[in-house]
């Protein structure tokens, strides 16, 4: 369904491939006919309100979860980075962030990390003292200490200014092209995502649009808004819906959606 | 020294090292209430043996090994939360150990098993608490950095390949067999106090889960001194001398400045 980069000679095989995924909860549908291909050095924005199903697709993604219906093929050994909007540890449990880190690689993978990340700073730290910030930088240096083929980050903007989001970005333009991984990306920012991302996928249960992002590192205003640095790093994306949601998620049938052409899946429920 | 002393020192100082590093999972996967559950179960294993005239040290070891896997399969049902399994199988094997000891006459010693009687040790008692505990160690050691990063967080754990489930399963099978030879040293109902007293302790002063757990088998170790020595020459019960002896030390710990 979605088309996959344009600057690779051959279809390459996805990392991860999902296939008229359908996931429901006793009864209640939380994703619904939903198609994507992931694939190495290819960074794909999931965006959505909250409840659109963005959490569970993750799950589904990195294998925390089963389909209710379709399929889910992965890359044999896939090797998945994995960044979570957030670790629930006890208190009770003496831990720095150095050891957090070691327990889930060699020595030298933790010193790369270390450096690329700039978190020298933080190793003395109870893990469950860093503040938001500073515990997004140590997840995302576990995460490549894996030398992840998939880099999966579930509301890596959450919390963090628009700056502070650029310089994020930024960072994950670079790791991308330093490991060469596919980069899955969850925001629940409808509107700015990253501006080396090569998809947009506008989630809620079922898939509402998606394309590439507009840069906005030309305009004028937006220059003036969020500086040079940040506009660079950032982007705005433009949905393309014909249809709308009503409170629940659910698809309203509407007499204008046979105006617009180019959404052409099928919604069971309108 | 009698002879006897010494192989109540030897099984109580094996049950501390052993519980010193299971406490501090017992503490940090907030499991407190699960040995206590294991400890209302043990009071069924032990009417179970007498009826069955079985081992009463084997009947207590199967028993807390099935509630554990009946734990493991209650916790996959999504609507039941863990305090409420534990409640319920918790009250269930008391209830059904009490009405079975009751059922098989008065020829049970409830005092012996509700506080333990360590100082019936007897040599081949004491070799065998001394090799299940270097089992359960060995494999705790085995396994630590699989368990650690279970407990630091599951999904996690599981996106980078470790067997959590298993790993979760393992965690509650060695805390059931060293509940129920712990059994012998202070009894049903201070056994969570002998897992989470000396790991409680040792939090307050370490830095890393090693140390925690290595300090809390320390710590152990010096209330079984403790406790002994009171019971020997005061002739208090010996499990409640050891289990107040650690409550000692935690209070102790609370005058040294949190860094």
């Amino acid at each position: 369904m979605l088309k996959t980069s344009t600057t690779l000679v051959s279809p390459p095989t996805p990392l991860v491939q999902l296939d008229h995924v359908n996931l429901s909860f006793n009864g209640n549908n939380v994703l619904r006919d939903i198609h994507l291909k992931l694939h190495a050095n290819e960074i794909v924005t999931v965006i959505g309100p909250n409840g659109a199903g963005k959490s569970s697709l993750v799950s589904l993604i990195i294998g925390l979860q089963s389909p209710s219906q379709g399929s889910i093929t992965r890359k044999k050994n896939l090797r998945i980075g994995y960044m979570p909007q957030k670790l629930a540890i006890d208190p009770q449990l003496p831990l720095s962030t150095r050891r957090f880190l070691s327990l889930c690689g060699n020595q030298s993978a933790l010193e790369h990390a270390i450096a690329r990340l700039g978190i020298e700073c933080l190793l003395k730290t109870p893990v469950q003292k860093l503040s938001g910030g500073e515990m997004q930088r140590v997840l995302l240096a576990r995460a490549i200490m894996q030398n992840p083929e998939l880099l999966v980050l579930d509301e890596p903007a959450q919390g963090v200014d628009v700056t502070g989001q650029a310089e994020l970005y930024h960072l994950l333009g670079e790791l991308r092209n330093e490991l060469g991984c596919g980069v899955l990306m969850v925001s629940h920012d409808l509107h700015i995502v990253m501006a080396q991302t090569d998809q947009v996928l506008c989630l809620n249960k079922h898939v509402c649009c998606h394309g590439a992002p507009e840069s906005v590192s030309q305009h004028p205003e937006y220059l003036q808004l969020f500086g040079r640095q940040a506009a660079k790093d950032i982007a705005i994306y433009t949905h393309n819906h014909d249809h709308q949601h009503d409170i629940h998620g659910d698809v309203i049938d509407q007499q204008s959606t046979q105006h617009h052409s180019h959404c052409t899946h099928n919604h069971p429920n309108s | 020294m009698p002879d006897f002393l010494i192989y109540a020192l030897i099984s109580a100082f094996a049950i501390a090292i052993a519980a010193g590093p299971l406490g501090a999972f017992v503490v940090w996967q907030r499991l407190a209430y699960f040995g206590d559950t294991l400890a209302h179960g043990a009071l069924l294993g032990v009417a179970l043996g007498l009826f069955a005239s079985i081992n009463i040290t084997l009947a207590i070891t199967l028993c807390c090994l099935s509630l554990a896997a009946i734990l493991l399969w209650l916790q996959r049902s999504p609507q039941l939360g863990d305090d409420s399994i534990l409640g319920l199988l918790s009250h269930s094997a008391l209830a059904a150990g009490l009405v079975s000891v009751s059922l098989m006459g008065n020829s049970v010693d409830l005092f012996s098993y509700l506080f333990g009687d360590l100082l019936t040790t007897g040599a081949s008692d004491a070799a065998l608490i001394v090799a299940v505990c270097t089992v359960v160690l060995s494999t705790i050691c085995v396994f630590w950095r699989k368990l650690l990063l279970s407990v630091i967080d599951a999904n996690l754990a599981k996106v980078e390949g470790i067997p959590v489930a298993l790993m979760r399963a393992l965690l509650l099978f060695a805390i059931a067999i060293v509940v129920a030879f712990a059994m012998r040293v202070v009894g049903v109902l201070l056994i969570t106090a002998m897992l989470i007293v000396p790991a409680v302790a040792s939090r307050r002063l370490t830095q890393s889960p090693e140390s925690m757990a290595i300090g809390a088998s320390i710590i152990g170790c010096i209330a079984v001194a403790i406790g002994m020595w009171t019971s020997y020459w005061y002739a208090t019960p010996a499990g409640p001398s050891i289990v107040l002896a650690a409550s000692g030390i935690f209070i102790m710990t609370l005058f040294k400045k949190r860094c």
